[in-house]
């Protein structure tokens, strides 16, 4: 299974494997936001965590197509499918792959960009953690996402429609985390709610993601 | 290796590809040692038939029985990584199998001076050749193979019968759907008899799942 996240993250850095594609899509929302809504603190700062968090969850659906599409167009996904490896692992590998990919960047770089927004120094550690927490259930959601529709060509924008509902919990109680722990207010309960959605899809959803790509390759 | 356990059996076995069986009532066995050719016209279900063994789709009707972790599939597609190196596609497949067959493989497919080349770069009879010595790597008694010789020059389809007769000769066997005579010692089968009756009344037996398939 080692083999699989390593062979993954190998493609993403090599020529076309997409990393550093949400980086700069994130990277562009933050910059155009302040030219939209004005430069002004007042306005900026209370808006930043969610414009983040927005930012954040746009990223990473851009990325989600290519999680199974590249492999179940070469083969690999059905040789995969019939080597010694669990598909559930093959699934929680290929999502952990677009979490270091895409997820882990954009934690890391969130206070940078908050910082072009306006955002108080106090509530980095707060969108730092709250992304964190969330963008790992982002990836795993849309991995099963992108095992539903694996087998269809053009199958992105389905695929959106169907994994932005799904982000939609993630989202409230990310932003809602963020906010609140900028402004002081007491932040754990949205937190906790965030890190139950993490636990609860990756518990879950590499069954179903595994199920939905056995169907398809039927 | 050499026990009857060790054989492919299968036994009247209908497959179907998109919900309508294209194959019915096939009975064959492979015993460890043998090569079995599937001989038949193009959409006569060859693939579908190895699918179905490989465990890729379920088979409509009829049972098989295999050792346990013994099939090595290789399919039309290559499953190669374009922006990896020869090297790095076959060491991927080695550790997902857990062997360590990565040299044999390469020199057994005469890919030494390839191996730092991206798989992207070489050419189809090339990328065959990478796909075949994947089969090496695998370590698996039991090859399935579609169509294995589809873009190979005749030096390199006689180095992949060298490959399938090592295979054999260590105790392992190969079904292999081809149009070729690779030269190897081995039966054939052939599918047209098995051909699926048209389709069933769908009203008659169609279960829930045959609306959406």
């Amino acid at each position: 299974m080692i083999a699989l996240l390593i062979r993954d993250l190998r493609l993403s850095v090599r020529a076309g494997g997409g990393f550093g594609l949400g980086l700069a899509f994130f990277l562009i929302v933050t910059v155009l936001v302040p030219f939209g809504v004005g430069p002004e603190e007042a306005i900026l700062a209370p808006i930043a965590p969610g414009i983040l968090w927005v930012g954040a969850l746009l990223a990473c659906l851009l990325s989600l197509d290519r999680i199974f599409q590249l492999d179940y167009e070469d083969g690999s996904l059905d040789l995969l499918a019939t080597a010694p490896l669990p598909m559930e692992g093959a699934v929680v590998m290929k999502a952990v792959a677009h979490w270091l990919t895409t997820g882990l960047p954009l934690v890391l770089a969130a206070p940078v960009f908050g910082a072009l927004l306006n955002m108080p120094p106090e509530g980095f550690l707060w969108i730092m953690g709250s992304l964190a927490l969330g963008t790992p259930a982002l990836s795993m959601i849309g991995a099963f996402g992108a095992a539903l529709t694996v087998g269809l060509k053009r199958g992105g924008l389905l695929l959106s429609l169907l994994v932005l509902p799904l982000y939609i919990p993630t989202l409230i109680f990310g932003a809602e985390a963020a906010s609140r722990g900028m402004a002081g207010f007491e932040a754990g309960t949205p937190m906790l709610m965030v890190a139950g959605i993490t636990l609860g899809s990756l518990a879950l959803l590499p069954f179903a993601a595994a199920a939905a790509l056995r169907i398809n390759l039927r | 290796m050499n026990a009857p356990a060790d054989a492919l059996v299968v036994r009247d076995m209908t497959v179907a590809r998109g919900g309508v069986p294209v194959l019915a009532g096939l009975s064959f066995r492979l015993d460890p040692g043998r090569v079995l050719i599937l001989r038949g016209p193009n959409g006569s279900g060859k693939t579908t038939l190895l699918r179905t063994l490989a465990g890729l789709q379920p088979a409509m009707a009829g049972t098989m029985s295999q050792p346990a972790e013994a099939i090595a599939y290789g399919a039309h597609a290559d499953g190669l990584k374009a922006v990896l190196t020869v090297e790095e596609n076959l060491r991927f497949w080695a550790s997902v199998y857990g062997t360590d067959a990565v040299e044999a493989a390469i020199s057994g497919f005469n890919l030494t001076g390839l191996r730092s080349r991206a798989a992207g770069n070489l050419s189809a009879g090339q990328k065959r050749r990478l796909g075949l010595a994947r089969l090496l790597v695998t370590g698996r008694p039991i090859w399935l193979l579609d169509e294995p010789t589809v873009s190979l020059d005749t030096a390199s389809v006689a180095l992949f019968a060298d490959a399938v007769r090592a295979h054999v000769a260590a105790g392992g066997s190969a079904l292999i759907a081809t149009h070729i005579d690779l030269g190897l010692e081995a039966e054939v089968f052939d599918v047209t008899p098995y051909k699926a009756q048209a389709a069933t009344d769908p009203a008659a037996g169609g279960s829930f799942d045959e609306a959406f398939l």
